[in-house]
């Protein structure tokens, strides 16, 4: 239930993650746009000047793609820590154990939405604009968004201090994902035998949604559905897994 | 007499020993049966068919040696721990904290972690902010308010601590040690501030290896003796039989090392 406790409990948590993770936020903010462009660079370098690889707009294309994943990818990549790094939290205080990953992914999504400008800087750039469906388009997919992170993290967080090798597997995982959706590609490259699998790959239909959405400011009904299938079965899991063990986290950290 | 605030009914708890699990991934796939078995079996039983009760505004010491299951027992009380037998009722608002400073983290300052505990705590920012004046005049140490509390003291940590406790508004109150590292000022502020707690009909559980402060705070006192109750009652009688028993295994251990 979300009384008003709950929601200064999860303002003070997330200030305070803030503070922890990047000792100030104006850095946090830094780092969270300068680590997307970052790989927007390589992949631009790669692809598009080594590679040659045939598509307008490169650079637009990849950031409009990163930026989302970077939101996923942080996130996920924490979350086996976010009890573990807590612990003297968790054993010695009765709280909603769950509002630690909730912070977690919270965080990263204000630093999603912080670089919001700077992809609309880079539409400038490449002569586009900004349209109007965002409105609506940008809540809603982070909304999914937001769901399906918050169930990662719950399994990944919540299994890490009893199995502490999951640590290596999320990361080989997010690397996998990573490379197995398009974000560095467009859909229309996978060969057209594969195409199918995309659907399977829980995060491509919802990574494709951003980027339509931020390019041409649409946003496929098929493909939203299919997203928000996989983040309420993601989520559901996740609740289920953190309701099974959560008891046990004061005793193994 | 007063009603019950916390009831202890033949309760165990036993830990799972989670190391043979931390083998990693191959071992364990290698092992799976084997791996599987340890994680049912092997259990260390911390606390073993425990039971009392502790009323309503009463002061209930609870004695032991260095793991004799104490911190357990109020780990049980605040929720933080779950028995493995037997049910625990607790009745009223308990102060879900184990151990001063629990949450506290040390790249915050010390204004900031008093936020956090605070809200960690029940409060709401505005109360916290509201009180937080009064907090850092308590803890005496105001000075170093703005200061990350990695550079603390242990004995600034528990001032920290219980400055903010002792702004708080429980029904239940669970003290673990934390006499031992303060200084003799604030050792005296602590016991005034619980002597406080007492007279506004706060039950309080007092766990500590300060046996002068056991006998001025609690009425009660448990002992507590290899995961198991060895006596319970008056709290002069269970601490006269305790440093008895103390003595007793200091003097065997004397006769065992001239032999
Ligand atoms: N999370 C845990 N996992 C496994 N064993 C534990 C765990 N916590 C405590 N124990 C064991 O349970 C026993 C009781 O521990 P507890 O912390 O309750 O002792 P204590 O009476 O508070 O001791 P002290 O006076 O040193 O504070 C100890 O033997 C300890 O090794
Ligand atoms: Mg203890």
């Amino acid at each position: 239930m979300i009384t008003r406790h709950y929601i200064d409990f999860i303002v003070v948590l997330t200030q305070k993650e803030m503070k922890v993770r990047y000792k100030s936020s104006v850095l946090g903010y830094f780092w969270s746009i300068a680590h997307p462009l970052a790989f927007a660079l390589i992949f631009f370098i790669a692809f598009k000047i080594i590679m040659k690889i045939q598509m307008e707009n490169y650079a637009l294309f990849l950031i409009t793609g990163l930026f989302p994943w970077q939101w996923l990818a942080n996130s996920v990549n924490v979350s086996p820590m976010v009890f573990i790094g807590n612990a003297s939290m968790v054993k010695k205080v009765n709280f909603s154990r769950s509002a630690l990953p909730l912070v977690t992914v919270l965080q990263d999504g204000i630093h999603f939405v912080l670089s919001i400008p700077v992809i609309v800087l880079f539409m400038f750039v490449y002569h586009k604009s900004p349209s109007l469906s965002w409105l609506y388009g940008i809540p809603i997919l982070m909304g999914v968004q937001f769901m399906m992170t918050y169930g990662v993290c719950l399994v990944v967080s919540t299994i890490n201090p009893f199995f502490r090798d999951m640590e290596r597997l999320v990361s080989l995982f997010i690397m996998f994902m990573f490379y197995l959706t398009p974000i560095i590609y467009p859909e229309s490259m996978v060969p057209e035998r594969y195409k199918y699998l995309l659907n399977l790959n829980p995060v491509a239909p919802l990574m494709i949604s951003w980027r339509n959405l931020f390019l041409d400011g649409t946003l496929d009904a098929g493909l939203l559905t299919i997203s928000i299938s996989y983040s309420v079965a993601t989520f559901a899991f996740g609740y289920a897994v953190y309701k099974r063990l959560s008891w046990k986290l004061a005793e193994v950290l | 007499m007063s009603e019950p605030a916390v009831i202890f009914d033949n309760i165990s708890k036993s830990y799972p020993m989670y190391h043979h699990f931390t083998g990693g991934i191959k071992n364990f796939l290698f092992h799976l049966p084997k791996a599987l078995k340890s994680l049912r079996g092997s259990r260390y039983e911390a606390l073993r068919d425990i039971s009392f009760e502790v009323r309503k505004g009463e002061a209930l010491g609870i004695i032991g040696k260095n793991g004799a299951g104490k911190s357990t027992t109020l780990g049980l009380i605040a929720g933080v721990l779950k028995p493995t037998k037997g049910s625990i009722v607790v009745r009223g608002r308990t102060l879900p904290l184990l151990e001063l400073g629990g949450g506290f983290h040390p790249e915050l300052t010390g204004r900031e972690n008093i936020m956090l505990n605070g809200v960690l705590l029940g409060l709401l920012r505005a109360e916290v902010r509201k009180k937080m004046d009064e907090i850092i005049e308590f803890s005496g140490i105001s000075e170093f308010m703005d200061q990350p509390i990695r550079t603390y003291s242990s004995g600034m940590l528990a001032r920290l601590g219980f400055s903010v406790i002792a702004h708080l508004d429980p029904e239940i109150l669970l003290i673990d040690e934390i006499l031992a590292v303060g200084d003799l000022e604030f050792q005296q502020k602590c016991i005034e501030k619980m002597m406080d707690f007492k007279r506004n009909d706060v039950t309080i559980v007092f766990v500590s290896h300060s046996m002068g402060a056991v006998e001025m705070l609690c009425d009660r006192v448990v002992w507590i003796d290899d995961n198991a109750i060895r006596m319970s009652g008056n709290t002069k009688e269970v601490v006269k039989e305790f440093e008895k028993a103390e003595r007793n295994a200091e003097l065997l251990r004397y006769v065992k090392g001239n032999l």
